[in-house]
């Protein structure tokens, strides 16, 4: 999702568990959350950060993407609209930096792993913004995305995690309805701008289901976090939630999901569909989407020239607190 | 690596007649740019009629691992609630 791969360690057996690791399992198991400063496994505290991490940075460069659109928007209206969403995204990002400096590590160090690509984010915003319609279906897929990913995550058992994603689930709805309203005006609209809407359906629909990661045959690693309770559920339960959440919406709008796979599976209760092209996915996170290199060169050139400022302003808070001083003494 | 800016903690009073209640924290070079960032990071629905911000490093918290002693007094006192008493029904509502 937007933590796609999150490195972990192997499911530990309780007979293989210390005493204390078996007493915070427990713990887990009766639904008590975590709280920084309490004794917890290092794999806990070291998986933890790595997935609030990629989160946070997917909340960042997430917003590389829409801004792409904002000096475009069509009308005065869906300017601000899109600049109050891309603002949002930035709140998520800070909310998610400042759940993950209570393990210990600093936003600043998180930051200068993202710059130096040993942190990822999600595959999803590697993929260019071609066409206004573009901003229609990220809201409406990229976001749908991420909402079923993050509502179960509200109950997860660190503290901090769970209470930013409480704040967040109740900004996203907006995000995704936004999107939806673009397309819906676009499908309304001229055959041109309908088949914008397709195309921009067709371009985004498989990057939208890369987003809950590998499928579970393939995700060897997420036992541990699933007893962690830091999962909530497997990547392919997401996602087939996701495509029976989305066709009916789809067709709605008149549009064509690009799977002629696609069908209904009374037998399931869902459709079936096809899979996204795992290497496509996999090459993409190693760093080759069409994207990568202009997402990450405009956060680098973000902070690169944002240094002068971050600085005058410490020497400016430094000289006011020496000026302040003295008279403090008297 | 240059300097990093302080970390704040930010409380955030709700509603008029709330307590002001933690949010989170936000990094700010000073107290006054740590407002103006609480209100962009914390308030962008309204959710606040007050802000206040304190430096991380100013705040002392009890030790988790002291939970048990540090509230123990309290566990054994059920006289202090109103259940622990049986009142007959006709002296009415108290
Ligand atoms: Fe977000
Ligand atoms: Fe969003």
């Amino acid at each position: 999702m937007y933590a796609q791969l999150v490195q972990t360690d192997g499911l530990k057996k309780p007979e293989e568990m210390s005493p204390e690791e078996r007493a915070f399992q427990e713990r887990i198991d009766r639904g008590e959350k975590i709280e920084p400063k309490e004794w917890m496994p290092e794999g806990y505290r070291k998986t933890l950060i790595r997935q609030i991490g990629q989160h946070a940075h997917s909340e960042i460069v997430g917003q590389l993407p829409e801004g792409n659109w904002i000096t475009r928007a069509p009308t005065l209206e869906r300017k601000a609209i899109l600049l109050a969403k891309v603002q949002d995204e930035a709140g998520h990002g800070l909310y998610l930096y400042c759940a993950a400096e209570t393990l210990g590590v600093s936003r600043d160090e998180l930051m200068e792993l993202l710059h130096r690509g040993k942190m990822k984010y999600s595959s999803i915003f590697n993929y260019p913004t071609l066409t206004w319609a573009d901003m229609g279906a990220v809201g409406w897929l990229v976001d749908g995305a991420a909402i079923m990913n993050q509502v179960p995550l509200q109950r997860t058992s660190f503290g901090p995690y769970s209470r930013a994603m409480i704040r967040i689930c109740k900004e996203e709805s907006f995000h995704q309805r936004q999107g939806y309203a673009v397309m819906m005006k676009m499908c309304a609209g001229t055959p041109q701008q309908k088949a914008m809407a397709q195309d921009a359906l067709n371009r985004l629909w498989y990057p939208s289901l890369m987003m809950f990661g590998p499928s579970d045959k393939d995700s060897v690693h997420s036992a541990q976090s699933m007893a962690w309770k830091i999962k909530m559920n497997t990547n392919d339960e997401l996602r087939q939630k996701f495509v029976d959440q989305t066709v009916p919406q789809a067709e709605y709008l008149g549009l064509t999901i690009p799977d002629p796979e696609l069908k209904w599976n009374e037998e399931k209760g869902g459709y079936d569909f096809s899979e996204p092209d795992w290497s496509e996915f996999f090459d993409v996170i190693a760093g080759n989407g069409p994207c990568n290199k202009d997402r990450l060169g405009a956060r680098v050139k973000a902070w690169d020239d944002g240094a002068w400022f971050r600085e005058g302003l410490v020497a400016h808070a430094e000289k006011a607190a020496a000026r302040k001083a003295p008279l403090a003494a008297e | 690596m240059s300097k990093e800016w302080p970390l704040w903690e930010v409380f955030i009073r709700g509603q008029h007649g709330l307590n002001h209640r933690h949010v989170g924290s936000l990094h700010a070079p000073d107290a006054e740019m740590a407002i103006n960032n609480a209100r962009d990071v914390y308030t962008r629905r309204n959710e606040g009629v007050s802000i206040w911000v304190v430096p991380s490093a100013a705040i002392t918290a009890s030790s988790p691992s002291d939970k048990g002693p540090l509230f123990e007094p309290a566990n054994s006192k059920v006289y202090r609630h109103p259940t622990f008493y049986d009142i007959p029904e006709e002296v009415g509502h108290m």
